[in-house]
């Protein structure tokens, strides 16, 4: 079943024209790892797909519903999509707790009490049950980009979208976090990551895609597309790369 | 003439400084009551509050306090209701007050991380819950060393008001100087009692600066 679909969509800031038609389709339960150069457009093709940037033609669907101006509220959208960003973007005078239970109970009006529950398996999930009174400047940074993992997952979307979680942090840390991912991926959870891991990319994401000056340029299974590229542009990318 | 001994002084002096509290403690609530009211409506959508706003913070800015007090004191006689000292240095202290403290709260909302608006969307937030939840959570206290640090600024302020007639402290250090001619003791003391009051105030400032580097939100 077709979870996430994009037919068409261009979007420019003042002249320039930073996606040029994109056309992807995602499955439910689909890990579809995007990689190109910087300045491909990966990110702004993520903030499309939750509204974080309006696209100005083209169609997004998401589960059914189309996404346009106005069409979905924050409130549907977070139903929908949930995002991780690459600074971890956690509220840093709130606990760790305070920070996953904070949307559900405002936006989502839900039980405090089933509310700390959901906090507490989402936190074990990512390996943070311990830290639940923690405050986010007290993490390092491999443990904040576990909780952001975690607020997100309180939500309960259907697709979770990623962009470079792992690049703002320490070498060694970027292992646990990828491990989560891992972990989610194999639950059946969709996801959507921009990453520079060619590794992670390769293991772990059913599709590869690869994005080039607007475009996507090629696409495919990760064996296949790192093993056989078929374009000039993504060999050259693969081999500046790995 | 009367002979005024040191302990006379200090004691006129002291009972002066009184005022110099009271009048920094009506230009304080007062400013920052206006100065709220300021922020929020430079923070509407609606364009033209943001214009009156920017104005108004733009005009008490770029005015000395001291012209802004002739112009209500002076300005209030002139058009036939002339207004006390008291009333006219609260009103000046107030409007000067406010459109500081509108210009340092903005930048203080401003200076939340847009990052947090992000995440806060991107988990359903509209305005209202984000603003409620996360963003002015952590304006406040990034508000607060600047904020205390100011009132330093609205103290001194109030010496401005001793030039239209209010007694407070600068103005009975004048008076006190016109009986006994000895500007030294006289001014010295009176900025001593300045100083006791604003140096704890910089230094509280400085002690919330700190902790709130520690707290990891600098
Ligand atoms: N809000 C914006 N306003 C103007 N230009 C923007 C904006 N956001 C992105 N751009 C520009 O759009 C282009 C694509 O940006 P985008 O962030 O999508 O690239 P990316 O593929 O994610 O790159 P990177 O790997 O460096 O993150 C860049 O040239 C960028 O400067
Ligand atoms: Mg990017």
């Amino acid at each position: 079943m077709t979870l996430v679909y994009v037919d068409n969509v261009h979007k420019a800031f003042g002249d320039l024209k930073v996606l040029k038609g994109i056309n992807l389709s995602v499955a439910q339960g689909e890990v579809v790892a995007i990689i190109g150069r910087s300045g491909s457009g990966k990110s702004t093709l993520l903030r499309c797909l939750n509204q974080l940037e309006k696209h100005d033609s083209g169609q997004i669907t998401i589960a059914d519903k189309q996404l346009d101006a106005a069409s979905m509220s924050p409130k549907e959208l977070s139903e929908n999509v949930g995002m991780v960003f690459q600074s971890f973007n956690l509220f840093p005078h709130k606990t760790v707790g305070e920070n996953v239970c904070l949307a559900p109970l405002v936006v989502r009006g839900e039980e405090k009490a089933e509310v700390e529950k959901v906090a507490r398996e989402v936190l074990e999930k990512v390996g943070l049950s311990d830290k639940y009174g923690a405050y986010p400047a007290q993490l390092s940074g491999g443990q904040q980009q576990r909780v952001a993992i975690a607020r997100a997952l309180a939500m309960r979307p259907k697709v979770m979208l990623c962009d470079e979680v792992t690049s703002a942090l320490d070498p060694e840390l970027v292992g646990e976090v990828l491990r989560v991912l891992e972990a989610l991926a194999a639950e059946g959870m969709t996801l959507i990551l921009v990453t520079h891991e060619m590794s992670f990319a390769r293991d772990v994401a059913d599709r590869v895609v690869f994005m080039h000056q607007g475009r996507i340029h090629e696409e495919g299974a990760p064996s296949e597309l790192f093993s056989n590229p078929q374009t000039p542009e993504l060999k050259q990318f693969i081999s500046a790369v790995l | 003439m009367i002979e005024f001994t040191f302990w006379d002084i200090l004691r006129n002096l002291l009972l002066a400084t009184r005022w110099t509290i009271v009048l920094s403690l009506i230009a304080f609530v007062g400013g920052a009551t206006v100065g709220l009211l300021l922020t929020f409506m430079r923070l509407s959508s609606n364009r033209w509050l943001q214009r009156l706003t920017s104005l108004y913070v733009d005009l008490f800015q770029g005015t000395p306090l001291l012209m802004q007090l002739f112009l209500i004191f002076f300005g209030a006689a002139a058009m036939g209701h002339p207004i006390s000292a008291w009333l006219a240095a609260s009103i000046a202290l107030t409007l000067f007050t406010s459109a500081f403290l509108c210009d340092i709260w903005r930048g203080c909302l401003e200076a939340v991380a847009k990052g947090q608006w992000h995440a806060s969307r991107v988990l359903g937030m509209n305005y209202f819950q984000t603003m409620r939840h996360v963003i002015l959570p952590q304006a406040l206290r990034l508000s607060i060393p600047p904020t205390v640090g100011f009132s330093v600024q609205v103290i001194k302020g109030t010496a401005l008001a001793s030039i239209i007639g209010f007694v407070e402290l600068t103005k009975a250090g004048t008076m006190l100087n016109n009986a006994t001619f000895e500007p030294f003791t006289i001014f010295a003391l009176v900025a001593l009692l300045y100083f006791a009051l604003c140096y704890p105030l910089s230094c509280y400032a400085r002690y919330l600066e700190k902790k709130l580097y520690d707290a990891g939100l600098r």
